[in-house]
């Protein structure tokens, strides 16, 4: 168990020194060089930086040397914790996404779980009743579900309260709390507003992951020691929860590693349509304004997530599977 | 002289057992009939080529045929023998029709692995990967006999020393995938034997492993049926395993039983040509060198064309035109001393009457 | 079906379906035995699941759409006017003073709010526009070749700015009708393109991968699942927005092809490289390579007739997942930009509450989303079970 914990742990500094390359190259992708393309636009909107602010930057950025040497100064200033600064907002981008950071991981957890507590029972009733009528109706939902960009969900949803109720359900707070320090008050807050999103985000994941589940195990319940666990005198629902549920779950935690990023992924959609305060709207807007270390830094903090998403993945893999953790050993 | 000699009662009666699959394509009579008894302190085997339906005559008895397979007639009563010495005292009677019950009610799972255990067909995968198969022999004892973890541990503990397990303390904590196809098959046996069942039902239990562990197996099986005198249902299409093990045998074919008797009496005087035909697709010592073994001529019919009359007749060397593709006939005991279904040796047609 | 171990399960092979007979050779003297091509037993197994076969349909039409939007579109797309801004759907009806007649639209009259300074648009009863099939309108070339005026649909007495908007108009004034129909264009193919180059990329890095195995094979994974690991909608976002504002259309639109494509070969690269190597085992596999056909043969007359319709069939789940990237690209204003019109581009107006509220229609473009993607969902899955041999 430690030794396979510690292999995966090995990969780590590998996969976070692929993904630097890549967030690194993606802030040199557009043409020309970031700053002074920065300039000429400021010029255009009639204002300006002056020579001592652009000097700093060139010198801090390195903009000036060869690319890898701009390379190794931006990561070594990430691991010196200095997230550098936006051009646009003239702040810190530690600032920028310190609390932002934190919303989202909230978001993508809480969808997370909503997913797994609705997706896994959905998946055994439907296995353990196949071809009956609630598993249809799942089936159903689960192909609207997978059909439906989750934008469009947010947005009748937005709509219909809107309408209806005359409510407005964008945002993650109520305007006094919006700026308000951390309380108790405001968790709550928090609470009571992002619980929508949360479900407009798994929706999609839910459908995909009940399936996965129903998948796995029907395949399970057909194998011998089902069979075995039925002839020992076992009552059905004690069997299927007990043996093919926990081979078929397995599956569902290893998907953690492609539904993280995919979550991180529509978060970004689900926020942008719904005003919600987290990284994703900071991303499209440093996208569009071009502010690459930025954009850059924010696409990094992804892939981080994803590492560690990934990571936890295997660990409960390995505790739900004790094949995985012998082999390794 | 054994129990059936001596004309006690039967652990297990099997009376015109019929399981069909209703399928799309028409109706499918897996088990059409069958009829057989199983005393204490037997062994009786079910012969046949696969497609026969023996394993849907287990799984009916253990009320396990899963739908669209359905028993539609017949009886499976079962007695609970009372067994001799100090068990006596924890003994309750029961006597049920198996095919009565409902399949997923409290006394249908105190039978299966309590009274009636399955010794499966695949070692490979008849434990759960995910458990150790100390927990899983565990959860089967406490299933039937509620009592302490680690009381049920010990009980368990025991019964892997019983079937031979080496140092069945470890192999306790160990995962299926762990041992090799005979200690697999060890294993399964001990969780089979964990509630002192009064019938193991054995499904081909050495199909899968190699020859000089089947031995094993079979030494192990004949070994614990003597020292506990419960009975087996043995299910194989092997005749060398059924003449080392059977007591009695049972000749399936296409669902319906051919011929019945005797271990002696089927290897030595078989009545039906379908037995005779299995015998002597057997390869032997006396068999000749390179000479090709001889099969049963033709292959088994498509399950849902059932031929009319005797289901064997267009295989059948000693096929009568116009009798034995026409009517169905009896098993009979009519004309000797063992249940043959046969036109060869009695006229007895099936549902009664006599053939012109 | 869960027949016990011995019961023969009944091959579905053996029964030939209505209407199929004359295709099927009659092989050996014995009166159920027949054989047909993999591909047309798919085939066979596929008709029977009639959903996927009306998803079929529905996907025909929307191609269909596609190729011609022209034809089904009523007015210049692109032609905007300000002060057409915002007019709801005027449906087609067929009850006119209590009595059936011959389906029409009513006009509209707008009238300029003049608190709110909103146009308000109500239902003119007095115009009636009888609708009229293969009427004439607009000029076009159909398929970019054969000039002509032909619609499928036009309005009699309706020309130019007065045609009828069947699905209303957006903030500039356009016709969402045949915008509508023109992203439709855009929207398919572009799925279709990018899956095409995904499918290129995946069956050669998923064939390399699965056929030389070692160490190639693990390279390639790696990659794989380093792909995987990434959020892809930010990484297209960054991918697009770092393409020059100053491209055109055309380029962009191949630009982000490209894009979706970088990230999207490699769940069809890890179907691929997965049937490859289960068939690599199959028996008949190394019965053909034991019987000494040639590796050619083994991989063309062997391997790949019992892969194409698993292939075809991930493709076609992978379809839907393009479009639906490409609606979130233009959506969040990074994907195609207008005048290119794509479901995504026309949702991009539907971006926040305000106009939804005020325009709902302008939701519609989203409908046909999830139309299309469920029907390519359904018949994707539909295709898949039909392409396994041992499915019931």
């Amino acid at each position: 168990m430690h030794w396979y914990i510690l292999k995966r742990l090995a990969i780590v500094p590998l996969m976070l020194f692929l993904f630097s390359v890549i967030a690194f190259a993606l802030i040199q992708a557009p043409p020309g060089d970031f700053l002074t393309s920065y300039i000429a636009e400021l010029a255009q909107g009639g204002s300006s930086l002056d020579q001592a602010q652009i000097d700093a930057l060139r010198r801090q950025y390195g903009l000036d040397r060869p690319i890898y040497e701009q390379y190794f100064l931006w990561v070594g200033s990430l691991l010196k914790g200095d997230l550098g600064i936006s051009l646009e907002w003239r702040r810190s981008n530690a600032e920028l996404i310190g609390e932002r950071l934190l919303l989202t991981l909230a978001l993508t957890t809480g969808s997370l779980i909503f997913t797994w507590l609705v997706a896994i029972p959905i998946g055994i009733v439907s296995a353990t009743r196949q071809y009956s009528a609630v598993d249809y109706l799942f089936t159903v939902l689960n192909y609207v579900g997978l059909a439906t960009p989750n934008f469009m969900l947010a947005l009748v949803l937005m709509w219909v309260a809107f309408d209806r109720f005359g409510v407005s359900v964008t945002g993650l707070f109520s305007p006094e709390y919006a700026q308000a320090p951390w309380s108790w008050a405001r968790f709550a807050d928090l609470m009571s507003h992002i619980w929508l999103p949360m479900i407009v985000l798994g929706v999609a994941g839910t459908a995909q992951i009940a399936r996965v589940v129903r998948a796995n195990l029907l395949d399970e319940l057909g194998k011998p020691y089902a069979e075995m666990a039925r002839a020992k005198g076992l009552p059905e629902w004690k069997l299927v929860l007990k043996y093919p549920t926990r081979v078929a779950i397995a599956p569902v935690v290893s998907t953690l590693g492609w539904y993280f990023p995919q979550l991180l992924s529509g978060g970004l959609v689900v926020s942008v349509v719904m005003s919600l305060p987290t990284v994703g709207p900071l991303l499209l807007r440093a996208l569009v304004g071009q502010d690459m270390y930025l954009a850059g830094t924010i696409i990094l903090i992804f892939c981080v997530l994803t590492v560690i998403g990934t990571l936890v993945s295997d660990i409960l893999l390995a505790v739900l599977d004790p094949r995985i953790r012998m082999d390794a050993a | 002289m054994s129990e059936r000699e001596r004309g006690g009662e039967p652990v297990l009666s099997v009376r015109d057992l019929k399981t069909h699959f209703r399928l799309d394509e028409g109706v499918v009579r897996a088990v059409d009939g069958v009829s057989f008894d199983l005393y204490p302190g037997e062994v009786v085997g079910i012969v046949g080529e696969s497609g026969c339906g023996k394993s849907i005559t287990m799984k009916s008895i253990l009320r396990l045929v899963q739908p669209p397979g359905r028993i539609v007639g017949g009886e499976i009563r079962y007695r609970r023998p009372e067994p001799v010495g100090e068990a006596r005292r924890r003994y309750k009677p029961f006597e049920a029709d198996l095919a009565r019950l409902p399949p997923q009610g409290r006394r249908m799972r105190q039978v299966r692995g309590g009274d009636i255990a399955l010794i499966p067909q695949e070692p490979m995968a008849t434990f759960s990967p995910l458990h150790t198969i100390g927990e899983q022999i565990v959860e089967a004892i406490r299933l039937h006999e509620p009592m302490p973890k680690a009381r049920a541990r010990e009980v368990a503990i025991a019964k892997l020393r019983e079937v031979g397990m080496p140092s069945p303390e470890q192999r306790f904590s160990a995962y299926s995938w762990q041992l090799s196809g005979g200690l697999r098959q060890r294993a399964i046996i001990a969780m089979a034997l964990a509630c002192n069942p009064s019938v193991l039902i054995a499904d081909e239990p050495t199909t899968a492993i190699d020859v000089t562990t089947q031995a094993q197996v079979l030494e192990l099986l004949k070994r614990l049926q003597a020292d506990h005198g419960s009975s087996i249902l043995f299910i194989t299409h092997d005749l060398g395993v059924i003449a080392q093990v059977a007591d009695h045998v049972v000749v399936m074919y296409l669902g319906k039983v051919m011929e019945q008797g005797p271990v002696s009496d089927i290897f030595h005087r078989p009545r039906h040509p379908y037995t005779r035909a299995l015998l002597k697709s057997m390869p032997s010592l006396h068999s000749e060198p390179r000479v090709a073994l001889p099969t049963v001529a033709g292959s088994i019919p498509h399950p849902l064309h059932r031929p009319r009359g005797c289901a064997f007749h267009p295989r059948c060397p000693d096929f009568m035109p116009g009798r034995c593709d026409v009517r169905v006939p009896a098993l009979s005991a009519a004309g000797g001393r063992s249940p043959v279904a046969c036109f060869l040796h009695h006229d007895e047609v099936e549902g009664g009457g006599h053939d012109a | 079906m869960q027949p016990g171990s011995e019961l023969v399960p009944v091959e579905k092979t053996d029964r030939v379906p209505d209407g199929a007979g004359e295709s099927a050779e009659v092989v050996a003297a014995g009166p159920a035995v027949y054989v047909a091509p993999a591909w047309k037993l798919t085939w066979w197994r596929f008709r029977k699941h009639k959903l996927a076969v009306a998803c079929l349909w529905v996907f025909a039409v929307v191609a269909l759409i596609a190729l011609a939007p022209e034809f089904f579109a009523t007015q210049d797309p692109n032609a905007t006017a300000a002060s057409n801004a915002y007019i709801p759907p005027q449906t087609v009806r067929v009850l006119h003073e209590g009595r059936v007649t011959w389906p029409f639209v009513y006009g509209v009259r707008g009238e300029r709010n003049q608190r709110t300074l909103r146009m308000e648009w109500a239902l003119d009863e007095e115009t009636r526009y009888p609708l009229r099939l293969f009427a004439r309108g607009y000029p076009y070339r159909l398929f970019g070749l054969i000039p002509t005026d032909r619609h499928l649909l036009g309005f009699e007495g309706a020309t130019g700015r007065d045609t009828p908007r069947l699905l209303g108009t957006d903030r500039l004034g356009r016709d969402q009708w045949s915008r509508l129909m023109y992203g439709t264009r855009i929207s398919l193919s572009i799925g279709l393109v990018a899956v095409a180059l995904s499918t290129v990329l995946g069956i050669v890095l998923g064939g390399v991968s699965g056929y030389f195995g070692g160490w190639v094979d693990n390279v390639i994974q790696r990659l794989i699942e380093l792909l995987q690991a990434l959020p892809p909608i930010p990484i297209w976002l960054a991918l697009s927005a770092s393409l020059p504002r100053t491209w055109p259309v055309t380029w962009v639109y191949f630009a982000i092809t490209v894009i979706l494509a970088l990230l999207g070969w490699t769940r069809l690269a890890r179907e691929v490289r997965g049937r490859f190597l289960s068939l690599r085992e199959e028996d008949f596999v190394t019965a053909a390579r034991l019987v000494g056909a040639s590796r050619s043969r083994v991989i063309f007359s062997h391997m790949v007739p019992s892969f194409t319709s698993h292939i075809i069939a991930a493709v076609t789940l992978a379809i839907p997942l393009m479009i639906l990237n490409e609606t979130f690209l233009s959506f969040l204003g990074l994907g195609l930009r207008p005048p290119a019109i794509s479901w995504g581009v026309m949702l991009q107006e539907a971006q926040n509450l305000q106009s939804v509220v005020n325009a709902p229609w302008l939701l519609i473009p989203g409908l046909l989303v999830i139309v299309t993607v469920l029907a390519l969902n359904i018949l994707g899955d539909g295709l898949r079970d039909a392409a396994d041999p041992y499915s019931s």
